[in-house]
């Protein structure tokens, strides 16, 4: 598979997003898929979709948006993270 | 575990059994004990406050003690750092996923953060903390700095 690009957003784009996209993206790895991440804003991911495949965030998003997303606290909180895991893959495996 | 979270909070910026009614008084404390440590402008309290009105930061853990971890933009961070209180009675923080609805807090790390690639291991032994139900409830109990060390060291 080639490589999948995702954006990470959160509230400021250095914070809890961080901590998603190292998860997300080893995670990803083990299960074979490479990820290009990406992080911003959640407010500015509307500016930042050109080539992305996912948009995960840990805050609500702009509605209407073009490309599938998945809004998740499960990289911070650990619940329901293999389940989140498992939703990523799905869409990036479409 | 988070084998070096204390490295990261300052022991200046430890307050235990917070008793207050409202998430801003405790915001404000924080900031205010992370500000004459050197860490954050006197922008930054306003700040987080705006933040945390439009993007909050409360996280929902599904057992007893909720976690909100307040942070804003770099521009009123001079330092990375981290501020931690805990409280007396829980507060009501909005939640991180849905703004409208409440997070009952009791235990809140506020952040300064001004540089993504130093932010990375702070911010991961933070979630790693608050994964752990047992340094949660060691930090609900702590009542000196020593006890938050040995919980966090």
């Amino acid at each position: 598979m080639s490589k999948k690009t995702v954006l990470f957003a959160c509230g400021t784009g250095i914070a809890t997003s961080t901590v998603v996209a190292n998860a997300v993206t080893e995670a990803m790895k083990e299960r074979g898929i490479t990820i290009e991440p990406r992080q911003c804003k959640a407010t500015e991911v509307r500016s930042e979709l050109t080539g992305v495949d996912l948009i995960v965030s840990t805050t609500q998003l702009p509605s209407d948006l073009d490309v599938p997303s998945i809004v998740t606290l499960a990289f911070l909180t650990g619940m329901g993270k293999a389940e989140a895991l498992d939703k990523i893959e799905g869409e990036l495996r479409k | 575990m988070a084998e070096a979270l204390m490295n990261h909070i300052d022991p200046e910026a430890i307050v235990l059994g917070v008793d207050t009614d409202s998430r801003e008084a405790v915001i404000r404390l924080l900031a205010e004990k992370l500000q004459a440590a050197g860490y954050v402008k006197d922008s930054f309290a306003d700040a987080v406050l705006a933040r945390e009105a439009s993007m909050p930061t409360g996280l929902p853990l599904g057992h007893a003690v909720n976690v909100a971890v307040p942070h804003t933009d770099p521009e009123h961070v001079l330092k990375p750092g981290i501020a931690l209180a805990t409280l007396k009675k829980p507060v009501a923080f909005a939640n991180m996923e849905d703004p409208d609805e409440p997070v009952e807090v009791g235990l809140v790390f506020l952040m300064a953060l001004n540089d993504k690639d130093r932010q990375i291991e702070m911010l991961q032994e933070i979630m790693a903390t608050i994964q752990s139900e047992e340094a949660i409830s060691g930090l609900m109990q702590a009542s000196s700095v020593d006890d938050v060390a040995a919980v966090l060291k």
